[in-house]
């Protein structure tokens, strides 16, 4: 890791849990700024409700705590008023994949120039331990006292079937290799999903670090072409024995939505007033 | 020659009933003659039947007046449902092929005028141009000069060419000819127009004008009928004017969307109608929590759930003051006319600017659909003022200064904003409780200070922005109708026929309705004689409003939820009933009961 993240340091300590996935994913984040040379006030960083969701508190640049399951859509107004911002979304499961689940989908295949980073612990943390769309059936929680019963949302896969131009899976207890990974996302011109697995040491004992360390491995070291939709649906699927972390899928060549949208052309809304005398006139006169 | 003359063309849809209505209703607004065009979707009766009203007169007009003194019937069906609403004397023009018994409308004191539409347009154009022939044939018995319509008709066929507006012109000159030396005597005539220019236009145009004039610059939003034609405007113009319009994955991302717009810093806005803007409650509050500026239109329809979707309603006033949970600062507006949309549209941007609070603007369907002709004084680009209150240069902070407080503890409340891209003014907005530097935070302190804080705009905005009721006609009337939004056209009307027979009445129009102008409102209706409230809803919501806010109790509500628009005679005929004595008048359906067979409702 760099040392150079300080730019992004808060004297605020994060409320977490000593121990909790999100500590690695803040210092990935802000590793993976720094590294691409990007300043506070170049990003913005978009979070949901959720302990993870906190992560904006907790780090100088520009930030927004929306709602349960909304940032994506918050997000993606931004984005689209001022596409010069690096527009990152970081959120939980329940977040992202439950009650923003709709904006997932929509945003998926809209495609704006958005990183999209999950912290995927499974369970609903925030409210202490109900099932997550990412629960593995099964689980016993609050809210599934006889076993999670639903099939497990897929994020990866269900990112694929929706067109997505760049999938990842990274590890909360590989700072470094996600930070790479989030390096990527930044420079994907496009939607960029990062599906962090977070280990939450307090209410999903199970899937805990070591869990995941002996299950997991890399992506670039198989050789697993990126490119390739096949190759990217077969590992999408690898769950349990082996889990595999890295670029999933990536396709160049896909405009961003916002790049796509006449009215950007000229530059970021922000920038623009409203309309000259002559021009309003013009629209006035078609109701003529 | 009468002075205001009122058209009905009613038909199945498909039939062309919109485009023949709006056609005419441009050609009159031409002639310089002031112009109300209404269009009435019904839930589909049999091949769905639906009619179009439009009335010319000389003098402004701002209501839809009945009983109508023609009837242009493309179905015999439309015959026997309007036959009763008409005027004495009117006439109906129908396709001499339809089955109407003319001995009948003649024993009514009715003037039946057959034309033969169908063979007229099939032998000069085609059949498809029966709608045309009707146009042609009206425009012989009322004596409207068909240049007038022929320069609209050759504008909308345009793009389709020559061969096709070739036929179309001759159809209904060929029509025309007909009916003008059939009927030669037919005694409503159009009036003569004074042949100045004036724009016509619906309340959604002039609101959607109004926001691209302050620099509105992003719109998201869900289709949801009557708003739909706001985000279907601002998409046709977005590419020529820099306006990015987002069709929505549905309404809570479209007002999400907007809110982070407007937080990067463009004006932005979504626009729905009770549906959507239900879904929007959370959201509203993340607005006034994080203060950011955001629009939200909801054109009313009538509820509840689904409701009437093609019908117009005033009912979600106290929902739109209370919605979302806890208590932020909130303005809302309520447009009473066209051009009073066209200054909603730019004011509430400013004013989401000034107090960084969403701003809702409430119109209905009445309102958004109807067309109206406005001089063009008052959709000018020179009356429109931008201010976009105090934002502030980020970059020319001191990046070494202490930090950014964004949300600074000031005396009006209102922090000095700075958008995200200047190092010196970096900052997270939370939606939970925050310093005033932006971190989240519990503290008992720091809580009230911000309660108090946020809940200053309010009275800022109510000290430098709110406006109260206005008052149109005279000061000590012995009857004021109070009502707000689109009711007012149709209460001055009102008020004006009430006057004339002896009753002086007045219209007390409450523009602004968050935060409540309490203190004009009370003065206001010190001198207001009999107050009767006139609202499109059950409940009388401005009359509890008033009451809530001011203490004062309306001497009588006027109350209509048929989710038809009030006609001026309808609230005459109520004021009556409550000056004998009754204090709640309930308005009744005028119209007869149509078979429950022939009732299928439509979702949109
Ligand atoms: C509309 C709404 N519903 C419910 C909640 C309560 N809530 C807060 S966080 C949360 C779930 C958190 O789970 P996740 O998004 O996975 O984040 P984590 O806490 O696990 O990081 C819920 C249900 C809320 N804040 N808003
Ligand atoms: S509860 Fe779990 S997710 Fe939340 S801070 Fe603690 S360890 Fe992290």
């Amino acid at each position: 890791m760099s040392d150079a993240r300080d730019e992004f340091d808060l004297a605020l300590k994060p409320t977490w849990c000593p121990g909790c996935g999100d500590f690695g994913i803040l210092s990935a984040v802000k590793d993976a700024l720094t590294t691409l040379a990007i300043s506070p006030h170049e990003a913005l960083v978009v979070s949901g409700i959720g302990c993870g969701s906190k992560l904006p508190d907790y780090m100088h640049a520009n930030g927004f705590m929306t709602l349960h399951g909304r940032p994506l859509a918050v997000a993606t107004g931004a984005k689209l008023a001022n596409h010069a911002l690096h527009v990152i979304v970081v959120d939980g499961d329940g977040d992202a994949y439950g009650i923003g689940g709709n904006h997932f989908i929509h945003t998926v295949r809209r495609n704006p120039d958005i990183t999209h980073i999950v912290e995927d612990n499974q369970i609903y943390a925030l409210t202490k331990g109900q099932y997550s769309p990412t629960t593995p059936q099964g689980k016993v929680t609050t809210t599934s006292p006889e076993g999670a019963i639903e099939r497990p949302v897929n994020p990866v896969a269900l990112a694929l079937a929706m067109g997505a131009t760049f999938v990842a899976r990274g590890f909360a207890g590989e700072p470094h290799h996600l930070s790479g990974l989030i390096q990527l996302a930044i420079r994907h011109p496009g939607y960029a999903l990062v599906d962090v697995l977070q280990p939450c040491v307090v209410f999903n004992r199970a899937q805990s670090y070591d869990w995941y360390r002996q299950r997991i491995y890399k992506l670039e070291e198989t050789g697993h072409d990126a490119r390739d939709p096949a190759a990217a649906g077969t590992v999408a699927r690898e769950w349990e024995e082996r889990i595999p972390i890295g670029v999933i899928y990536a396709e160049e060549g896909v405009p961003a939505y916002e790049a796509q949208l006449p009215a950007l052309q000229p530059g970021p809304l922000t920038a623009r007033a409203g309309p000259s005398a002559t021009r309003f006139e013009q629209l006035i006169a078609r109701f003529r | 020659m009468t002075s205001d003359l009122s058209i009905r063309i009613g038909g199945d849809a498909g039939q062309g009933i919109e485009s023949a209505g709006a056609a005419l209703a441009r050609a009159f607004a031409r002639s310089g003659l002031h112009v109300f065009a209404t269009q009435d979707y019904r839930s589909r009766i049999r091949g769905g039947h639906n009619f179009y009203q439009v009335r010319a007169a000389q003098a402004a007009v701002e209501a839809q007046r009945d009983p109508p003194e023609v009837l242009l019937a493309f179905t015999r069906e439309t015959v026997d449902i309007h036959i009763d609403r008409l005027a004495p004397g009117a006439g109906i023009l129908y396709d001499a092929s339809l089955p109407v018994d003319a001995g009948a409308l003649h024993a009514r004191g009715l003037a039946p005028m057959p034309v033969p539409l169908t063979k007229i347009a099939a032998d000069h154009g085609s059949r498809v141009m029966t709608n045309i022939a009707g146009l042609g044939a009206l425009a012989g018995v009322v004596g409207f000069p068909l240049a007038r319509i022929d320069a609209v008709l050759r504008e909308e066929f345009a793009a389709k060419g020559p061969e096709v507006v070739r036929p179309n012109l001759a159809v209904a000159e060929a029509a025309r000819r007909y009916a003008a030396t059939t009927y030669p005597d037919f005694v409503h005539r159009v009036p003569r127009g004074d042949a100045r220019p004036r724009l016509l236009l619906h309340g959604n145009h002039a609101l959607a004008l109004g926001a691209v004039a302050a620099g509105c610059r992003f719109i998201a939003a869900y289709p949801m009928t009557p708003a739909t034609t706001i985000l279907e405007y601002m998409a046709a113009i977005g590419a020529e004017e820099g306006i990015v319009a987002k069709h929505a994955e549905d309404e809570i991302a479209a007002v999400c969307m907007a809110i982070g717009a407007g937080f990067a810093g463009a004006r932005a806005m979504t626009a729905t109608s009770g549906g959507g803007f239900s879904l929007m409650a959370e959201a509203l509050g993340l607005a006034g929590m994080a203060e950011v500026p955001v629009v939200i239109v909801d054109v009313q329809r009538g509820g509840p759930s689904t409701g009437l979707p093609t019908r117009t309603e005033q009912a979600d006033l106290l929902f739109a003051i209370h919605a979302s949970q806890g208590e932020f600062p909130r303005i809302v507006l309520a447009p009473g006319t066209v051009p009073e949309c066209f200054e909603a549209g730019w004011r509430a941007f400013n004013l989401a600017d000034r107090y960084q609070c969403p701003v809702i603007v409430l119109s209905d369907l009445y309102l958004a659909g109807s067309l109206v002709t406005v001089e063009p004084v008052s959709l000018d680009w020179a009356s429109v003022e931008v201010d976009r209150g105090e934002l502030i240069d980020g970059g020319a902070l001191d990046p070494d200064a202490d930090g950014y407080r964004r949300f600074a503890i000031t005396e009006s409340g209102i922090s000095p904003r700075a958008l995200p891209g200047s190092p010196a003014a970096v900052y997270a907005a939370p939606s939970d409780e925050h310093t005033e530097d932006g971190h989240i935070t519990e503290e008992i302190h720091n809580r009230v200070a911000m309660m108090k804080k946020r809940m200053r705009k309010e009275d800022t905005a109510l000290r430098n922005s709110i406006r109260g009721p206005a008052r149109y006609g005279q000061e000590s009337a012995r009857i004021t109708l109070v009502c707000w939004g689109s009711t007012l056209g149709a209460a001055r009307e009102a008020a004006a026929l009430l006057s004339a027979d002896g009753e002086p009445a007045a219209v007390l129009h409450f523009p602004d309705l968050w935060p409540f102008p309490v203190e004009a409102a009370t003065e206001a209706l010190t001198s207001a004689g009999l107050a009767i409230g006139v609202e499109q809803n059950f409940t009388g919501q401005l009359a509890k409003l008033i009451r809530m806010m001011t203490g004062r109790q309306l001497d009588g509500r006027i109350l209509a939820y048929d989710g038809r628009p009030f006609a001026p005679a309808d609230i005459v005929q109520a004021v009556h009933r409550v000056l004998a004595g009754e204090s709640d008048v309930h308005i009744e359906p005028g119209e007869q009961r149509l078979p429950a067979e022939t009732e299928v409702g439509v979702n949109v």
